[in-house]
């Protein structure tokens, strides 16, 4: 299996606390690995480097783009990294709360669509046709994840569940090859998190996407990950599968104390 | 009884606006005769009026606060009228026609002063239309932005009085200075937000002002330049009368234009990188939307409204001097978006004529205006936050049969 994502000695420190320390990583194609440890352990700023919005003090991120098998992306632009394939979505959520659900979606082909000014203005064929093809991928993704009922509905109307599929459906407009998903089942009933997990295998399995996603729900992660990562105070103390990490005594000590 | 409380505590502050007001509205001190006047007819007048004022706004806040939407069912019937009358076809054409007619009729029915005023009116429509490119869709608080609006006069003034050129050229290259002006400013302020962006645009406004009071040599300070000429048609010589015609026609063109093009790049990809910027700037541009080049573009394309409306304004009245480019102008500007209605182009509209042609029919009552003013925008923000025509997201219909088909087709049809 060939990588697509490779973080190697990834340190990011903010002044004196070293947040994310000496950090290996690597993702296979199509895969799907967890990202587990307890709170702030450095997960969401490892992710905050990988996609570009923190600049890491030192270390290499390697993605596998269309192009270039070893792109390095340390000190490209959010929007560069996404461009290259890849997409995010947020602890707290962030859709564009008073934008409808299919415009949320749209944002996300932003970046693969080229219109410019004047083709708005004039409106001539070829922005024509790319604004049909826009809503009707957008349309299609929306399908795909089952909220295809709220197209016209404004974002911030949605039931909280929806809201998580909906960062999850405007990551995939973008048409990434690798999705982070940064506790895509906080705050989620047994229910929900079911058909998320399902969705997520669903898109993995169909567009071959890899996953990499911060979780706190163990069952999810246990059922729905071939690999977990595991961090505590910036470092990776173990990564390995779901079984293996269960027996990790490094993991159970960093989980539930020195005492057990 | 319920209302007695309601009385009682209507009284009370109608005691303390007396109180407070008794020594500029009753007392008054006659310094030639040395006498003191006490018209006690004032107190009357404002203990009543207090008194009213105050019942009326706590009946509208309880009934706010109850959650029935009674103040709102007038709005839902205009919004159903509207929504009618664009469903039936030929209520449309008429509405359409019955407009198109009273605006190339208007100016041969009325006064010069009143074109001139209606002109005044066209020129806010198209400055507020240009700041809701800024700060109704991109959410880019700009209190700076009459300085484009200088940039476009004086680019016209200056360009005539050295090089004598006229009005037609000078429109796209002020347009042009001032879009690149936008861009200028955009520039310091790519990685600031909220208030810290306010600030730094007033502060913007203030030094383009300061450089046309003070640049003597170069702007002619604060003594201006008179003498511009007016549009001209061909060559051909135009009475004041004519001159004044011409430059409304001039307007209710560039309004369409504006009005056309604001529209278009609202419903478009660039229109959309706007909103998402203003809804979320963090997750905008992990969608993978560039941040510079979106603000900078929203700040050029706002600019360039202002440029050309300035270029205008200095043909209009032929002297432009600093005078005419104060904080207040920007804020008059930001008042109309925020009035009409942030990113709605018919609320920005209804909002400009309101604001600048009531002021004019309400001549008598000038030293309330701001006042007036005042006290109409903090009703505002209480009861309608969202302006007065809130913006309509635009709605998508699909058809088809539902199948997976790429070629799945839809409608852009706007159905509210």
């Amino acid at each position: 299996m060939n990588s697509i994502l490779q973080v190697n000695q990834l340190t990011m420190d903010f002044g004196g606390i070293r947040a994310v320390d000496r950090m290996d990583l690597s993702i296979g194609q199509g895969e799907i690995v967890a990202l587990i440890g307890p709170n702030g352990a450095g997960k969401t700023t490892l992710f905050n480097c990988i996609t570009g919005f923190y600049r890491p003090t030192s270390g290499t991120i390697l993605l596998n783009t269309q192009r270039d098998s070893n792109k390095m992306i340390v000190g490209l632009k959010i929007n560069r990294i996404t461009e290259l394939g890849m997409a995010r979505t947020f602890q707290n959520i962030r859709l564009f709360p008073y934008m409808t659900v299919l415009e949320n979606v749209m944002i996300g082909r932003h970046c693969r669509t080229k219109a410019g000014i004047l083709g708005a203005i004039l409106r001539d064929s070829k922005t024509i046709k790319e604004e049909n093809d826009t809503v009707t991928v957008s349309y299609h993704v929306l399908k795909r994840i089952g909220l295809e009922e709220y197209a016209n509905q404004l974002a911030c109307n949605l039931p909280y569940g929806a809201q998580r599929r909906l960062e999850i459906a405007r990551a995939m407009a973008t048409k990434p090859r690798m999705l982070l998903l940064d506790e895509p089942a906080a705050g989620m009933n047994p229910q929900e998190t079911k058909d998320l997990e399902n969705l997520l295998l669903r898109i993995r399995n169909e567009d071959n996407i890899s996953i990499l996603l911060i979780e706190h729900d163990m069952k999810l992660i246990m059922s729905l990950s071939e690999r977990v990562v595991v961090m505590d105070y910036g470092k990776k103390i173990a990564d390995g599968t779901p079984s293996e990490i269960r027996k990790n005594p490094q993991v159970i000590k960093a989980y539930l104390g020195e005492t057990y | 009884m319920k209302y007695l409380d309601e009385i009682k505590q209507s009284a009370l502050i109608a005691l303390w606006f007396l109180f407070l007001t008794f020594p500029i509205m009753v007392v008054r001190v006659n310094t030639i005769e040395h006498t003191v006047q006490w018209r006690w007819l004032n107190m009357l007048y404002i203990g009543a009026g207090s008194f009213l004022l105050s019942f009326l706004w706590r009946q509208l806040m309880i009934q706010r606060l109850s959650g029935s939407k009674k103040t709102s069912v007038v709005s839902i019937r205009i919004g159903n009228l509207i929504k009618g009358i664009g469903h039936n076809r030929w209520a449309t054409r008429f509405c359409l026609l019955f407009a198109i007619l009273t605006v190339v009729v208007f100016p041969f029915l009325f006064s010069s002063y009143q074109i001139n005023i209606v002109t005044n009116a066209l020129l806010y429509v198209v400055l507020g239309l240009g700041l809701n490119i800024v700060v109704g869709l991109a959410g880019l608080l700009n209190l700076g932005y009459v300085a484009f609006y200088a940039v476009g006069a004086y680019s016209y003034a200056l360009l005539n009085y050295h090089y004598g050129i006229n009005f037609w050229t000078a429109l796209p290259i002020g347009a042009l200075l001032a879009a690149l002006f936008g861009i200028l400013l955009a520039f310091p302020v790519l990685r600031l937000r909220g208030d810290y962006l306010a600030i730094v645009t007033l502060g913007f406004g203030e030094i383009i002002r300061l450089i046309l009071e003070n640049c003597n040599t170069f702007t002619f300070g604060p003594s201006g330049i008179a003498h511009i000429p007016r549009p001209g048609f061909f060559g051909i010589p135009m009475d004041l009368a004519k001159a004044s015609i011409y430059v409304y026609y001039i307007m209710i063109i560039l309004c369409l234009i504006t009005i056309f093009v604001v529209g278009r790049l609202r419903n478009s990809r660039i229109g959309r990188a706007w909103i998402a910027l203003r809804e979320d700037e963090i997750a905008c541009q992990a969608m993978g939307i560039d941040k510079t080049k979106t603000k900078l573009t929203a700040f050029a394309l706002g600019a360039t409204w202002a440029g050309m409306a300035g270029v205008i304004f200095a043909a209009k009245t032929t002297f432009i001097n600093p005078a005419s480019f104060t904080f207040l102008e920007s804020a008059m500007i930001l008042s109309i978006v925020v009035l009409g209605g942030m990113g709605s182009t018919i609320g920005v509209i209804l909002a400009a004529f309101l604001l600048i042609l009531l002021p004019e029919y309400f001549r008598t009552f000038t030293e309330y205006r701001m006042l007036l003013f005042g006290m109409t925008m903090v009703l505002m923000m209480l009861f309608r936050p969202e302006g007065i025509i809130a913006n309509i997201r635009q709605r998508y219909e699909f058809l088809g049969n539902g199948q997976e088909s790429a070629k799945q087709s839809y409608t852009g049809i706007r159905t509210s």
